[in-house]
């Protein structure tokens, strides 16, 4: 098998929270013993809910900051080691396009100049090949550099933004590209657009991409693998077509369950079922013992409190298919038990 | 085939017609953000309006509430339960926002006062629109708590909105716009921020709410997926006009119009092959400040012929319950999501039975 491009290895990224009216704080626990391989040309996204840690493992990996303990392997590098000059240069061909548009471009800087900074570092001094690039990158993500070119970020609507981030990532040339969030945002159409984008330079240029989602629809068109992550934890990883069909893990059985469908046989309304009720969520200041998910799980027992499931090769599925649950959703059971998860959950629910 | 769209016995609880919104930004052109919508919401039904962002989706919602700018023109007809609501003093529009129609908006967050306890909020509402003591408002926030499903409401009526996840506080935005029964509930992109884990909770606490309750339900959003799976009525809006309009089952059976075809297939799905191209239109929505002569859609249509582009197509009922306004549609019959925009082509010509 190749190389991978890209190696994380244990990746432990934790941050110290300040208490209540006080110094004394937790330790968010936001990545938590993570391993991970991108090839080339390959798509992995990462998928977990808000607070999964997921944001926070594509900054580990790009060190920015770098993480508390783990390793990773870039290009054949090991990014762990460097600082300051040697670390940029190690890590210029990853690129991040990140959650929030608005906060990642420079407020006061024109769309055009905003894009033309990759090229003046890469060396590009030729000021009307400069704009033709410009030119063609904006014109990849859907803008005009007639009309956008000269706007400000504030000028743009939040979509257009983001395009804008997309096009400044593209324009260092990048082997890697981690899209943090980067089509939630946008409308259905544009969001086809910019995959398909995305899509065709990978192939075109030999990219690989990093996703990270929150909604497993939205990255099914562009996955090769997918990696599930809650609470800083892999629960589950495999090849995209297998952890769809047959997912093992019950957070991804969740995740799934709760895609809506737009296939004839699922319109109208959905029938409510049995509500969950909301209650404290798990804190990653304060992770549940042994399996974090347990809290949530319908089909926790009391080993999932004692032990820490480890992520290993599941039972009755592909040997690249590892799950991290002591009871695994059986293999060949159709993606949408029934309960919705959560429901025989939190035990504060006064329900 | 059932057809309950047509036609919904009991008075409509809004009724909007031919509501057009437009705007001058200062030394600007005329836009027009919203031309000539109508529809009708019936109590205990809900109806989505989709869009793409300047659509004007979100314009006619605030049109509505009385929410848009004063330098917002507002014209045409918004009857709730037979008042007219349109021209009304902001004095008067103020006694039914919050009492007969509530709203809850995209991000929960921004919707609470970061300084105030949780419940004395939702109290506070409801004090502004009825007579009733500290401790009655208290004892209803805790029942509308309970209402809306959050867990120990006792405890989190003396909560900052900070201590609430980013599900919980769309709970309590939720519990304080039904703390005045209101007929109707306007949802502008309510759960667009949520993880979708969240927002399955939502809108299926929503639909139980409304099976309860029985208010009428007007949900704003771009997501075409979640209209699929719970609204009743779907309204397409493209560059501030209605496209398409038809009950969910009749829409996805049977989309006649390019537009919605080209949103349908956009959808993220869990059944489409990995490294497919998504199916996609060129281009961009229009500049609403240029009058459109013909169909607003046509320069990017692929069905699109000369015609399109000089004169509007009318928004006609062509079939019970199904509106929609195109001078080429989609021929009748089930497609697959992807024939839209191949179509023409042998794939579209599953239909006349």
């Amino acid at each position: 098998m190749t190389e991978p491009l890209l190696q994380a290895r244990e990746l432990v990224q934790e941050f110290t929270v300040r208490g209540q009216g006080g110094v004394r704080g937790g330790l968010v626990q936001a990545v938590s013993g993570v391993s991970l391989d991108i090839f080339p040309g390959e798509t992995l996204s990462v998928v977990g809910e808000t607070g999964s840690g997921k944001s926070t493992l594509a900054r580990s990996i790009m060190h920015a900051p770098p993480p508390k303990s783990g390793d990773v392997v870039f290009q054949g590098t090991s990014l762990t080691s460097l600082h300051g000059t040697a670390l940029r240069d190690a890590r210029r061909s990853m690129q991040m396009i990140f959650q929030d548009p608005y906060t990642s471009l420079d407020p006061l800087w024109s769309v055009a100049r905003i894009v033309g900074e990759p090229l003046v570092a890469a060396g590009m001094r030729d000021r009307g090949k400069r704009r033709q690039r410009v030119s063609e990158l904006l014109e990849q993500v859907g803008l005009d550099m007639a009309v956008h070119g000269h706007r400000r970020a504030r000028e743009l609507s939040g979509g257009q933004c983001q395009r804008v981030a997309i096009a400044r990532a593209l324009a260092a040339s990048p082997a890697l590209i981690i899209a943090d969030e980067a089509v939630s945002s946008l409308d259905v159409l544009v969001q086809a657009q910019v995959l398909n984008l995305l899509e065709g330079l990978r192939t075109s240029l030999g990219l690989s991409y990093l996703f990270i989602a929150h909604d497993l629809a939205l990255v099914k068109q562009v996955s090769d693998r997918v990696a599930v992550m809650y609470l800083g934890r892999l629960c589950e990883t495999g090849p995209a077509d297998e952890v769809y069909a047959h997912p093992r893990h019950p957070y991804t059985v969740e995740l799934l369950d709760a895609v809506p469908r737009v296939e004839q046989a699922e319109l109208g309304k959905r029938s409510a079922g049995d509500l969950p009720t909301a209650g404290q969520t798990a804190s990653p200041v304060n992770p549940p013992s042994g399996c974090r998910f347990r809290t949530r799980c319908p089909r926790a027992q009391a080993k999932c409190a004692a032990e820490t499931p480890v992520l290993g090769a599941a039972p009755g599925s592909g040997q690249r298919h590892l799950v991290a649950c002591h009871f695994p959703v059986p293999a060949g059971e159709p993606a949408t038990v029934s309960g919705t998860g959560g429901a025989g959950a939190a035990a504060d629910a006064s329900q | 085939m059932t057809a309950p769209a047509a036609a919904p016995k009991a008075a409509p609880v809004l009724e909007v017609r031919d509501l057009s919104v437009r705007f001058r930004p200062r030394g600007g052109n005329l836009v027009h953000a919203v031309s000539g919508l109508s529809y009708t919401v019936a109590a205990g039904r809900t109806v989505a309006i989709i869009g793409e962002s300047g659509s004007g989706k979100t314009a006619s919602s605030r049109a509505i509430m009385g929410l848009l700018p004063r330098s917002a023109q507002v014209s045409g007809s918004v009857l709730l339960s037979g008042t007219e609501l349109i021209g009304l003093s902001p004095r008067a529009l103020r006694r039914h926002r919050g009492r007969d129609v509530a709203m809850i908006f995209q991000d929960p967050a921004r919707s609470l006062n970061p300084t105030m306890k949780v419940g004395p909020q939702i109290a506070e509402a409801i004090r502004a629109h009825k007579k009733v003591s500290r401790a009655a408002a208290r004892e209803r926030v805790i029942e509308l708590f309970k209402l809306v499903r959050l867990s120990a409401p006792e405890q989190r009526y003396d909560e900052y909105p900070h201590q609430f996840s980013g599900g919980m506080r769309q709970r309590v935005m939720i519990a304080m716009a039904l703390s005045c029964s209101p007929k109707l509930l306007i949802a502008d992109e309510a759960t667009t921020a949520l993880d979708v884990t969240t927002q399955a909770q939502i809108m299926r606490l929503l639909a139980e709410l409304q099976a309860q309750l029985g208010m009428a339900i007007l949900m704003i959003s771009h997501d075409l997926g979640l209209a699929a799976s719970y609204a009743d009525e779907v309204v397409v809006m493209y560059a501030g006009r209605t496209v398409e309009r038809a009950s969910v089952r009749e829409l996805f059976g049977n989309v006649r119009m390019p537009y919605t075809s080209a949103l349908l297939g956009a959808v993220p799905r869990l059944d489409r092959a990995a490294h497919t191209p998504l199916p996609v239109v060129p281009g961009r929505p229009p500049d609403l400040s240029a009058e459109v002569a013909g169909c607003p859609f046509a320069p990017r249509c692929p069905r699109a012929a000369d015609k399109c582009a000089e004169r509007r197509p009318a928004f006609d009922e062509h079939k019970p319950g199904h509106w929609y306004a195109c001078w080429y549609p989609l021929p009748d019959g089930p497609q697959t999501a992807e024939a839209g925009l191949a179509n023409t082509g042998p794939s579209a010509a599953g239909g006349a039975r």
